[in-house]
């Protein structure tokens, strides 16, 4: 593809990204091989390569450095390249709250989040949660007051219900609902999840 | 999801930059809709600039004006001391709209940007003229349970989605604006239009600008204001009418009075009239049904949201009688 005189075809806009984007902010982004090669003509196969965007973040206290496409949402990245397989796709468009996970400390659903929007960030998904063998008391609190039936909506119910507690929104069973809505049960769960989290609110299940 | 470029920036300036390169480009923040509209391939930019990093996140107090930064979240808006001691219409609006977790990341800016949740639109089987002009509209004569009965046009009859700006628009709020060359001030009222023959316009920000932030002046009806939002379940779900409703009272008379609905049509809707009608009259339940007869002039259904007809003037009753008892 000739890049001279054409109108921002895709080809064109990412050469042009490549070159010019030593005047913006984000040229940190860009590795300097895919700069040098894009100054030099380097094939658009090449280039292409470098479409790849370098990600560092925390998950689970564990560091993690990767280069990702930018259409990958932190969700996919979890499970398909960490296998962290716990944080579960449900609806994958943010009407389940199956996907959330913890980012900097706050519930978020991760299937509206794209991955590279997470650079440097911190991480925590359901793996993250106990402290080796032992629980987090939500976790044990879930399996007490029988919190789930199938139990694919338990680890967003959980990482949901944590950030519930640690925001204090737990000062009524109605408040506890309202602020738990993003994440629907289709086994209807709900007044155990509520029971769970009414426990853990008033420092039960603590170690 | 189609692939793009990203770009992440630090600054206002070099974001209005970027986005004047490539007019198919877009600016994401939390991303909490355009992410949804992208994997359904409503939208399709080219290139997304993450302005997460540029400082526009500030909520404090100028003189007489609340300033909330346009990459402010949801969440801390809604949290914030100032936002709840001297705008709680505010806090409450944006406690009734979305979940916790999109709260978090979805920011005031966004909440201003989201496109309507009209089926129609995100169903690209479907005629939508809002999606793809000149394409129809399936909603009159089709499903519309959800959709506008004021100010609508044979082109299109989606609503606008947001409880923020329901409660935006009757607190006279300003919007600032930035291209390359300044700043411009729009009201609020201003900012969102209606469908008319050009549906796929939702607001009058142009092209080359950027949202920067919010002046909301201080009001005399902080006490008694009420955000009312009737909807199919309890929590996490769109209105099907909501009601801002905030008044100063004085010796039995209403001095001040706002009303703004949302559900009910393209833009947040302003009742000015019912408003107009309540000044200088007392708080009584039958000036209340007075406002909301008036309020309901020219409200047209198209069949499955005929309900709203009913429904909005018992929830302008209601929101009012509430706001009202507050003491």
């Amino acid at each position: 593809m000739q890049s001279s005189d054409k109108e921002s075809t895709a080809g064109d806009s990412r050469r042009d990204f490549l070159k010019k984007s030593s005047l913006i902010t984000a040229i940190a982004l860009t590795p300097t091989a895919a700069l040098k090669a894009a100054e030099n003509q380097a094939d658009e196969r090449f280039a292409e390569l470098f479409e790849k965007i370098p990600l560092n973040l925390t998950v689970n206290n564990k560091a993690f450095k990767t280069s990702i496409e930018p259409r990958v949402t932190l969700l996919d990245y979890l499970r398909e390249e960490l296998h962290l397989t716990g944080t579960k796709k449900g609806c994958d468009h943010g009407q389940c709250g199956a996907c959330t996970v913890h980012v900097d400390g706050e519930r978020v659903n991760s299937c509206l989040s794209l991955a590279v929007m997470n650079e440097g960030k911190k991480i925590t998904t359901i793996e993250g949660l106990a402290n080796g063998e032992e629980l987090h008391p939500m976790q044990a609190a879930f399996i007490k007051h029988d919190g789930f039936q199938c139990g694919y909506c338990t680890p967003g119910q959980i990482m949901s219900a944590v950030a519930c507690v640690n925001e204090g929104h737990t000062g009524s069973r109605a408040e506890i609902s309202e602020y738990m809505s993003g994440n629907i049960c289709r086994c209807g769960a709900y007044p155990n999840i509520v029971d769970a989290i009414v426990e853990v609110s008033k420092g039960g299940m603590k170690a | 999801m189609i692939n793009f470029q990203y770009l992440r920036t630090t600054s206002a300036k070099s974001a209005i930059n970027l986005l004047l390169k490539d007019k198919n480009s877009r600016f994401i923040a939390g991303g909490t809709n355009l992410i949804d509209l992208m994997k359904r391939g409503v939208t399709a930019p080219e290139k997304l600039i993450d302005i997460n990093h540029v400082p526009l996140k500030q909520i404090e107090l100028v003189g007489n004006n609340i300033i909330i930064g346009a990459l402010a979240s949801n969440t801390a808006v809604a949290n914030n001391q100032i936002v709840n001691a001297k705008l709680p219409l505010l806090a409450m609006a944006l406690n009734a709209g979305a979940s916790a977790q999109l709260r978090n990341v979805a920011t005031v800016g966004g909440n201003m940007m989201q496109r309507t949740r009209c089926g129609y639109f995100y169903d690209t089987e479907m005629p939508c003229n809002k999606r793809q002009p000149g394409s129809g509209c399936g909603a009159v004569g089709g499903f519309n349970r959800m959709h506008a009965i004021f100010g609508t046009s044979d082109k299109c009859i989606a609503v606008h989605p947001s409880d923020m700006c329901v409660a935006l628009v009757a607190l006279d709020a300003v919007v600032v604006l930035a291209n390359a060359k300044g700043e411009r001030k729009v009201l609020f009222k201003d900012f969102h239009r209606l469908a008319g023959d050009t549906p796929q316009i939702d607001n009058n920000l142009k092209a080359d600008e950027m949202i920067i932030r919010l002046e909301i002046p201080t009001n005399n009806i902080v006490k008694n204001s009420h955000y009312l939002k009737v909807r199919d379940r309890a929590s996490y779900a769109f209105a099907l009418v909501s009601v801002a409703a905030g008044m100063e009272v004085v010796d039995d008379k209403i001095i001040n009075v706002r009303l703004a609905m949302g559900g009910v049509a393209h833009k947040p809707w302003r009742l000015t009239a019912a408003e107009d009608f309540l000044k200088g009259k007392e708080p009584s339940l039958g000036n209340f049904e007075q406002a909301a007869k008036l309020a309901m002039s020219g409200a047209k259904g198209f069949g499955e949201n005929d309900f709203k007809l009913q429904m909005a003037p018992n929830t302008i009753i209601e929101a009012l009688t509430i706001a009202k008892s507050k003491a």
